[in-house]
């Protein structure tokens, strides 16, 4: 009958042993880590900062609300135009060559974002509210090229707004029912009700956050509370934590490519860092098969120190059989 | 050896699944290589123990996350005790890494692969990267601001890949679910089939100046 | 803790604070196991056991 993998007794002969007690070292470990890392929890906790809220973006930066608002109801916001899986665009579809994963693996989510942050809330807000109800009626009785202008008009005026009373106040022009629809949203989610209208989708029950994240990222506020925490990632923000507290250190070498060229230029940044990292991974978990790599230990020879009692020994007592 | 409730007799043939089943187990894993009381003597160093300290910590991970699912992803925000729980969470997670990546530079070092032991190195790098998206899909699902940033910047990463179109790290429902439950067993099944490959094989013995262990290296004229 | 942390800046690479001293600790951590004696290890295993139990 064959044997274990290994033939332990064959393997160790002519080497000695000492008693070792592996269960005892499991117990001694993990009361000793435990009270290092409950001392660790007691000492210094860990973070929390409250998430942002689409109230508090509406009510801390309305001008930031509103042009992000308009830009998702002209379809030229970041999520708008992104491509799968959100929409049918592909300003945000990263290819190297032919090779195109991003594209293949299609529109999941079927944003439209001027129907789902915009429109559609806006919607569910006029019941009761005339001037809004007449609004959207203007806007979606307008063609394509009318609302694009009064569109284009009204973005280029926020370019320049001010927020008073937490209203937002621009120049005059010919904006159309532009600036009742996006007062009457900013609205809506002064009071909390867009945070709720996003998440819901119109069902009960919910834990799909992709709409209010989406529309959040579309924003600068929300950018700028992530810079203030070092978070952004020409700050090599995936390895950093809110506060004083220590981060994602083991993500190094994935932040560290979005640092230097190509990477840091190119538009298929994200695509080239996952493939590099997949290469880096392979090459690790095939170490033992890979030349060099896998000879270094060899030239720098720090198990001289890990086994020095060993090779002292092995030098009173050669060993016998050439394998 | 039949067990004290089969009676006395010839046990089932060689047909018999069950006895092969246990047959295959003893001469893989007989009880004395899974639990051994000694150890050759060059083990004697505390590069060895990083392992364990990392799988320790990740007893300290899986038990704080049990306390934290059964009351809820909301409670610790709430809740002085839960946030406690949090950090011992929080911490447990920084720990575990750290010994992780301390166990790797020493096996590495070591060129533990040797010896047949290249499918043991290979589990243990699954392990860390499996536990790299445990952590990922842990930190998306915290419900706070440092939540909502990683998952909005990561989305595009992710989405690059094709693999945004099934795995949505802006649904806080499936990254919830898959940190607490599916990730947490598979990480677990992966390291007890590790400390098992270890069992099986025992330590790999030191780098030798001969040239017995895989690898194919001409052998250095000198002696250690 | 709440507060920022402060970051350190060499050419192209930007670590916070923390996070440098979690990898400096690491490697204090790692070399001390090198050097460091293990307990209950008497010289060099000169009672000749053979692992066969």
């Amino acid at each position: 009958m064959k044997g274990p993998p290994v033939d332990q007794d064959t393997y160790y002969r002519g080497i000695p042993t000492l008693p070792y007690d592996l269960v005892k070292e499991f117990v001694l470990a993990l009361v000793g880590s435990g009270i290092i890392i409950v001392v660790l929890a007691l000492a210094l906790s860990s973070p929390d900062v409250p998430p942002l809220t689409i109230q508090t973006w509406a009510q801390q930066d309305p001008v930031d609300f509103v042009t992000t608002a308009t830009s998702e109801l002209a379809g030229t916001s970041f999520s708008a135009a992104y491509g799968p899986p959100y929409t049918d665009g592909s300003d945000s579809v990263q290819t190297i060559g032919p090779f195109a994963p991003q594209a293949w693996a299609g529109n999941a989510v079927h944003l439209d974002t001027a129907h789902d942050f915009v429109l559609g809330p806006l919607g569910d807000a006029s019941v009761g509210n005339a001037d809004l109800a007449a609004a959207l009626k203007t806007y979606n009785g307008a063609d394509t090229t009318t609302q694009q202008g009064w569109l284009t008009a009204y973005t280029t005026a926020l370019d320049t707004a001010t927020a008073q009373d937490g209203q937002v106040v621009v120049a005059s022009g010919d904006y159309g029912p532009v600036p009742v629809l996006m007062s009457n949203l900013l609205g809506v989610a002064r009071t909390g009700g867009l945070d709720g209208l996003l998440l819901a989708g119109g069902q009960f029950f919910a834990t799909n956050y992709t709409r209010p994240l989406l529309f959040m990222g579309d924003g600068g506020y929300l950018a700028g509370l992530a810079e203030d925490q070092h978070l952004l990632g020409s700050q090599w923000g995936m390895m950093n934590e809110t506060g004083s507290y220590p981060g994602q250190a083991w993500l190094w070498l994935y932040s560290m490519w979005y640092q230097i060229p190509p990477y840091n230029t190119a538009p298929n940044a994200d695509l080239l860092v996952v493939l590099t990292m997949l290469v880096v991974t392979l090459l690790l978990a095939f170490v033992p098969h890979i030349p060099i790599l896998r000879d270094i230990p060899r030239w720098i020879p720090i198990h001289r120190l890990i086994w020095r009692d060993y090779y002292r020994w092995r030098r009173r007592h050669p060993s016998p059989d050439p394998t | 050896m039949t067990s004290p409730t089969e009676p006395p007799g010839p046990a089932l043939g060689d047909g018999s699944w069950t006895g092969a089943t246990r047959r295959l187990l003893e001469r893989l894993i007989p009880l004395d290589h899974l639990l051994p009381t000694r150890q050759p003597f060059f083990v004697g160093s505390w590069v060895y123990v990083f392992g364990v300290v990392a799988v320790t910590a990740l007893v300290w991970v899986i038990g704080s996350g049990v306390v934290l699912a059964f009351f809820g992803p909301g409670w610790w925000h709430v809740s002085g005790v839960g946030h406690l729980v949090n950090s011992i969470h929080f911490w447990s997670v920084q720990f575990f890494f750290v010994f992780v990546a301390l166990h790797l530079w020493g096996q590495y070092f070591m060129a533990s692969w040797r010896d047949g032991r290249a499918a043991t190195w290979l589990v243990g790098v699954v392990i860390f990267i499996i536990g790299l998206v445990t952590g990922f899909t842990g930190y998306v699902a915290q419900q706070n601001l440092d939540a909502q940033w990683i998952a909005i910047n990561a989305k595009d990463g992710i989405n690059a890949t094709g693999a945004g179109a099934f795995f949505n790290v802006l649904d806080f429902g499936q990254m919830y679910g898959i940190h607490v439950m599916l990730l947490p067993i598979l990480v677990t099944m992966l390291v007890a089939l590790h400390v098992l490959q270890v069992r099986m094989r025992g330590v790999v013995k030191p780098i030798e100046v001969k040239a017995s262990s895989s690898g194919g290296n001409p052998p250095p004229t000198a002696a250690p | 803790m709440d507060t920022p942390a402060s970051y350190v800046q060499v050419g192209f690479i930007l670590i916070s604070l923390p996070n440098l001293l979690v990898i400096i600790g690491m490697l204090v951590v790692f070399v001390a196991a090198l050097v460091a004696p293990f307990p209950g290890h008497r010289g060099a295993g000169e009672d000749g056991d053979d692992l066969a139990d």
